[in-house]
């Protein structure tokens, strides 16, 4: 298990915010990263932009065209990340879609984000079956992948967790990402089905968007995943976002205290 | 490696969220797709609703102009709503019935496939909700009318480049939202098994017939069945009974839309490479960093990025050739095929025939070509016009 994402469930519930690399640009997502690491961040999920993110609602998949449109590319982003990599201790862990690993070549891909300084990966359209292909190449390189359990998952919960590595993202609810108001999965469930397999983190994303769902959720959970509700505000205030993305985070992880 | 891989391509690259319910669904066909009751009913409803077997015609006329090899015509736009996805469609919806579900959804490119499946679905009584991206509504307004007249409530998706492969995506982030009581009915040889597999079972129908009427009319097998190919099923239906022929040719005709050496190409074999996109491992348009790319073609069927892993697989193989069709080609054979034989071909079929239209001169008289005439082209009628210089609208 990557050391930096152990540490990151080390010191109560983790706050794990998201952001679109480069939305509204790389400059501005470093300045957001740091921001968020002061603001109280256990750990960081950057999305790689893909076209068509076919497990994200409107909010994430307009600030993927919107970096994309910028000229955000994986090797800038790879860039950023080195940069930003010598003044941030978080650890950060990247979420996108197979065919950016893929086509890029996995091992490569691997490799130079274990050099970055990256320290795990999720990719939301590689299921358990599929997960031999990425999984063992991370590993060399000293990344976690981490694996999602959702809903629907049911039975399938063992054997998921058993082969887990860093932590499990729990998905809360059906569909894609996004904010909603309510959230009726038994979370507990979920988590105890994990933890009965394996002794590993579990964080909680997909809707969570206020300090009392968070803190409601995080009562069943080790961690909790904001995206769209953080991806909305850099929307909002483009290269201003860092100082109301940081607000945001502090508000969220003083729910989790 | 995974399930339902036909090589390095195929697999289940999906979310989590969808796993259970792509489980549910392979194990479902696997019972049933040998029941014979299963079977009785669907023979039953691919017979008296659909119309099937459907007609393999002699062109003489083509032929004759052409002045080459003898050129049949497999008439899938003769079955009920106008193309082959009717047979794809009444397997999937029979299925899903027996399998409690009491709603379906799917994504349409030209509309054929979402036409078929409201058609379907009003014949069982399903809920039926169509994902279509909004320069296609605009491009087919009238199979939009159709699929409202039959009853289902149909998504414009705006997202990307707002054509079938959004479609398929919204489809699917529809799908990843309600699972319990909808089936996704995929309309082409694509996406996650077991769908690949499903989609060529339902439609081998098309080569299973070609072969019987072949035999009867010429004693012996084709020297080529050519068909066109977007995400693939027309074509791999149309292939599938011959792919142990190894005499008999197959061709699948790609989109090229403006060019091959033009961004504006939808010509997947020619131009793509190996990827992971909408659930599959096969080859798609994409940049060098994996992002997929906007594709064109006048043909809102074929106008789609990827292709079906078993193309991709028989393209390594070499069992089956893939060529790009123009739209200048296509129209060209879209207009011609109207003239010669009375036949509007859609323009997707357009581009086997432009295909035939070259490769039969070169052949002696005594060959023989088949062309699956996957569907007709009343739908494009007034895109066909305007592509001439005339706007008239429907």
């Amino acid at each position: 298990m990557n050391n930096r994402i152990k540490e990151a469930f080390a010191h109560g519930k983790a706050f794990i915010p998201f952001i679109t690399c480069g939305d509204p640009s790389l400059e501005v997502t470093e300045q957001i990263i740091i921001e968020m690491e002061k603001a109280g961040a256990d750990l960081i999920e950057l999305g790689i932009p893909f076209s068509d993110p076919t497990a994200e609602g409107p909010v994430i998949q307009a600030a993927n065209i919107r970096a994309l449109s910028g000229g955000v590319t994986t090797d800038k982003v790879f860039e950023m990340v080195k940069r930003v990599r010598k003044v941030v201790k978080v650890p950060l862990v990247f979420m996108t879609y197979a065919n950016v690993v893929f086509s890029y070549g996995t091992e490569r891909f691997a490799a130079n984000a274990s050099e970055a300084g990256m320290d795990g990966i999720i990719l939301p359209d590689v299921p358990y079956e599929e997960k031999e292909e990425f999984a063992p190449t991370f590993r060399k390189h000293g990344m976690d992948m981490i694996s999602l359990i959702a809903p629907t998952s049911h039975e399938r919960i063992a054997m998921i967790a058993k082969e887990a590595e860093g932590f499990v993202y729990c998905v809360s609810s059906l569909g894609v990402t996004g904010v909603r108001k309510e959230i009726t999965t038994d979370i507990g469930e979920m988590t105890s089905l994990v933890k009965a397999n394996k002794d590993i983190p579990c964080a909680v994303g997909f809707g969570i968007s206020t300090p009392e769902q968070a803190s409601q959720m995080a009562r069943n959970a080790d961690g909790v995943i904001v995206g769209s509700a953080i991806v909305k505000i850099c929307g909002t205030y483009g290269s201003d976002s860092p100082a109301h993305v940081a607000e945001y985070v502090r508000k969220m992880k003083d729910a989790l205290r | 490696m995974s399930k339902g891989r036909f090589g390095v391509h195929g697999g289940q690259y999906i979310p989590e969220t969808l796993m259970n319910a792509i489980i549910e669904l392979e194990e479902a066909y696997n019972h049933y797709k040998d029941d014979p009751e299963f079977n009785r009913e669907l023979t039953d409803l691919l017979n008296n609703y659909a119309g099937r077997p459907s007609r393999l015609y002699y062109a003489s006329h083509m032929t004759e102009k052409l002045g080459g090899a003898k050129i049949y015509l497999k008439r899938e736009d003769l079955n009920h709503t106008g193309a082959h996805k009717i047979n794809n469609v009444i397997g999937q919806i029979l299925l899903a019935k027996k399998m409690g579900k009491t709603r379906v959804i799917a994504e349409t490119g030209a509309g054929q496939h979402g036409v078929a499946t409201a058609t379907v679905a009003a014949l069982m009584g399903m809920e039926c909700e169509i994902y279509m991206g909004e320069e296609d509504t605009k491009r087919q307004a009238l199979n939009v009318y159709r699929m409202r007249l039959l009853g289902a409530k149909v998504h414009a998706v705006t997202t990307g480049t707002a054509t079938l492969k959004d479609a398929v995506s919204e489809a699917m982030r529809e799908w990843t939202n309600r699972i319990e009581d909808t089936h996704y009915v995929l309309g082409s040889v694509m996406g996650p098994h077991p769908f690949p597999t499903i989609v060529r079972d339902f439609q081998a129908v098309i080569s299973k017939e070609i072969k019987e009427q072949i035999l009867k009319a010429e004693g012996r097998l084709p020297d080529a069945v050519i068909a066109c190919v977007g995400g693939g099923s027309n074509a791999i239906g149309a292939f599938y009974n011959f792919i142990e022929d190894k005499d008999v040719r197959l061709i699948g005709c790609e989109a090229a839309g403006r060019g091959i050496d033009t961004a504006d190409t939808a010509a997947t074999i020619s131009t793509g490479r190996l990827g992971i996109f909408h659930g599959m491992k096969s080859y798609f348009c994409q940049d060098e960093y994996g992002q997929i790319a906007p594709v064109y073609s006048i043909s809102a069927g074929l106008d789609y990025p990827g292709v079906g892993p078993e193309h991709a697989y028989l393209y390594d193989t070499g069992r089956a050739e893939y060529v790009a069709i123009t739209d200048d080609e296509a129209v060209d054979a879209f207009e011609f095929l109207s003239r010669t034989e009375g036949i509007i071909p859609a323009i997707e079929s357009a581009h086997a025939v432009a295909y035939a239209m070259k490769l039969a001169p070169t052949m002696d008289k005594d060959k023989i070509i088949v062309v699956n005439v996957s569907g007709r082209g009343d739908k494009d009628c007034a895109a066909i016009a305007r592509y001439r210089g005339e706007d008239i609208h429907e």
